[in-house]
């Protein structure tokens, strides 16, 4: 099987896509790049680069450049949704919420609640997330811990390029809005990519690992840290689920529950600081649903209670590594 | 611009729906009979109406917190309409969205918006929609006064510029962002000035003249459905209630709404042209007349007897589809 990376798996998912319906389109800003000015139109296909190729497959009408106005991306594509269309835009950082949140929460979020459930607006929303570039304090959050908090949105990390393109067609084809968050540090990370179109449910978590002693829970980035860590701790006998959730909301509530029921150990990961987070979240639904299975107290690995840091040691300090899920992993078990 | 006699009776009716509609509502909050918020439309009319003559139901708009007149004035069922005033399940959005999220697909009303300025951004959308399927739709996005100085209204009408798409502005002016008259709020002189220098025309017209705002929309729509990007309508008007129901109106001059009420009525208006033209008859108007104030009186006994919604419907028409786990 072909190996990729994710941002071609991805890029191929929308190739796929949009040949496939003519209703998807794509919309942001530079996602084909040039537009105005004396370069070829069409050569920048978005700053990662993830949506190259789409304007000179498409043409314009389906590979849109838009100025630099979040706010007007979001709504157009959640105003093209709401009429029959299947958008997908690009808000080129998740940090960039900050100038779009109305129209992502209170506009995109709510119409079918709001409107009796007499409307569909299957628009995604992709944003380049989490930290990993030193790109300091406003190009790096995740981001999806917040959105997670919002009824009406389906929130999305993958953390692989196999599942980058089954959750995204997944997306594309689903009716409801879906964020979709890229772990931009693993945009160049290759793995076995299927040429064909599949696609991945949302709220069916993988499990990555299988072990007896402790549950692992992460999300994107993570996911590759906690199993780092995890494989390293084999020679020592350790051996431990790993769950990747895939989608925040809807969570794969059961998947961890059963496996905690299983180990009586729950060790929950993310990039994002602790409060309100994936994490605490998490610990919560264990406390709820598995209080009596648990053997030790749950221990969450995050960020600091900080933005992110510019500076690369700092930032190293920051984003949790995978020593510190292992002294967790560990710490967990002396209980 | 002549206008067919059935056309002018349309009219009318639909402006003394939307007066009766509100007045009634105004009556049924002060009784205590409707929660929430409520923003009425009342003497802004023509607005609505003079815009949506020129629409048919695959056009959309998308309207605002003040948003009844624009959606009956698009078609929405009146009756379906004040059951979900009143909160009932049986309303046009089971009772979930209330006065400030009306909505009716099928009519082409993405709904009122509870947002100032959240409009225009997903009326650009639908009218990029129509652009890229070319079947010459268009997109009109009423706002206000107070919307004109978001972000999001400048970010549409630029991108609707950037992508020339078929939308429509619908800028209705009067003259109070809330509690804050325009005068203060607006910090250039000129803001048809200020909307055209975002590179479209901006057709004006006196909100309380159905004929005066019919022939400038008309000029708007014409333009946008012709293939020629976004236009503006600017119509000044005047609201003969406050921002909300229970508005203390301070702001207001002495006099000011005996003023607005005696002069700037769009029904009043209305009849003394047919008066003087004789297109439509005095008779034929009392006759719409009463048949509005039974169609209210209809859509208000059957809100009041209308079923109510049940608790386990809190949480339906989230999503179409979610994970059967969630937690």
């Amino acid at each position: 099987m072909p190996q990729k990376s994710m941002r071609d798996a991805i890029n191929e998912a929308l190739h796929q896509a949009m040949a496939e319906d003519d209703s998807v389109f794509v919309i942001g800003e530079d996602v084909a790049g040039c537009n105005g000015s004396e370069g070829e139109v069409g050569s920048v296909g978005g700053v990662f680069g993830v949506t190259a190729g789409l304007y000179h497959a498409f043409g314009p009408d389906r590979c849109i450049d838009t100025p630099i106005s979040e706010s007007a991306i979001v709504g157009a594509a959640a105003g093209a949704a709401l009429v029959g269309m299947r958008p997908v835009a690009e808000i080129m950082f998740a940090d960039f919420i900050g100038v779009c949140m109305d129209q992502i929460v209170n506009q995109m979020g709510k119409f079918r609640y709001m409107f009796g459930g007499k409307s569909r607006c299957p628009a995604v929303i992709r944003f380049a997330a989490g930290g990993g570039f030193s790109a300091a304090s406003q190009h790096s959050q995740s981001m999806y811990q917040v959105m997670t908090a919002f009824p009406g949105l389906k929130v999305v990390i993958p953390s692989n390029a196999y599942d980058a393109k089954g959750l995204l067609l997944q997306a594309i084809r689903d009716d409801d809005p879906v964020l979709f968050f890229e772990p931009k540090v693993l945009y160049q990370e290759a793995c076995e990519v299927p040429d064909a179109m599949y696609t991945i449910p949302f709220g069916e978590a993988a499990f990555v690992r299988e072990g007896d002693d402790v549950t692992v829970v992460a999300f994107g980035q993570m996911v590759g840290k906690a199993a780092a860590a995890i494989d390293a701790l084999e020679a020592d006998g350790i051996s431990c689920d790993l769950i990747d959730p895939r989608s925040s909301s809807p969570l794969d509530a059961d998947a961890i529950i059963e496996s905690v029921e299983a180990t009586g150990r729950l060790v929950v990961v993310d990039e994002s600081p602790p409060r309100c987070g994936l994490t605490a979240d998490i610990a919560a639904l264990a406390a709820d649903r598995a209080f009596h299975a648990l053997k030790a107290p749950v221990k969450q690995v995050c960020a600091p209670h900080s933005p992110t840091p510019f500076s690369p040691e700092l930032e190293a300090a920051y984003i949790p590594s995978t020593d510190r899920i292992i002294a967790t992993i560990r710490q967990v078990l002396k209980t | 611009m002549s206008i067919p006699r059935d056309n002018l009776l349309r009219a009318y009716r639909q402006m003394k729906t939307i007066r009766e509609f509100e007045e009634r509502v105004h009556a049924e909050i002060m009784n205590g009979q409707i929660a929430g918020f409520t923003h009425l439309y009342t003497g802004q009319e023509a607005n609505a109406v003079g815009v949506c003559e020129h629409l048919d139901a695959a056009d959309t708009i998308i309207s605002t917190h003040r948003g009844h007149g624009h959606c009956i004035a698009k078609g929405a069922d009146v009756i379906g309409m004040m059951k979900e005033l009143f909160g009932s399940s049986e309303g046009l959005c089971k009772g979930k969205g209330g006065s400030m999220h009306v909505a009716d697909m099928e009519k082409g009303i993405l709904g009122a918006n509870g947002i100032v300025a959240g409009g225009p951004p997903i009326s650009v959308g639908a009218a990029l929609a129509a652009r890229i399927r070319k079947n010459g739709r268009v997109a009109v996005s009423f706002s206000g006064d107070g919307s004109v100085n978001q972000g999001t209204c400048f970010e549409a009408m630029n991108l609707a510029v950037v992508l020339k798409v078929p939308a429509v502005f619908v800028i209705e002016n009067n003259y109070y962002s809330e509690h804050t008259n325009i005068r203060y709020a607006v910090g250039c002189k000129d803001l048809k000035a200020r909307t055209e220098g975002f590179g479209f025309p901006v057709f004006v017209a006196d909100g309380a003249d159905f004929f005066s705002v019919h022939e400038a929309a008309g000029k708007a729509i014409e333009h946008a459905r012709a293939g020629n990007g976004p236009a503006g309508v600017f119509a000044e008007t005047g609201r003969f209630h406050g921002h909300f129901v229970g508005d203390p109106q301070t702001y207001r001059a002495e006099g000011e709404l005996d003023r607005l009420r005696k002069d700037s009525c769009c029904l009043k208006r209305f009849r003394a042209r047919m008066q003087d033209t004789g297109e439509v008859s005095l008779a034929s108007l009392d006759e719409i007349d009463t048949e509005v104030l039974a169609l209210i009186e209809d859509a208000v006994a059957a809100a009041k007897g209308a079923a109510r919604p049940l608790p386990e419907q809190v949480a339906q028409d989230v999503y179409i589809q979610y994970g059967t786990t969630g937690g």
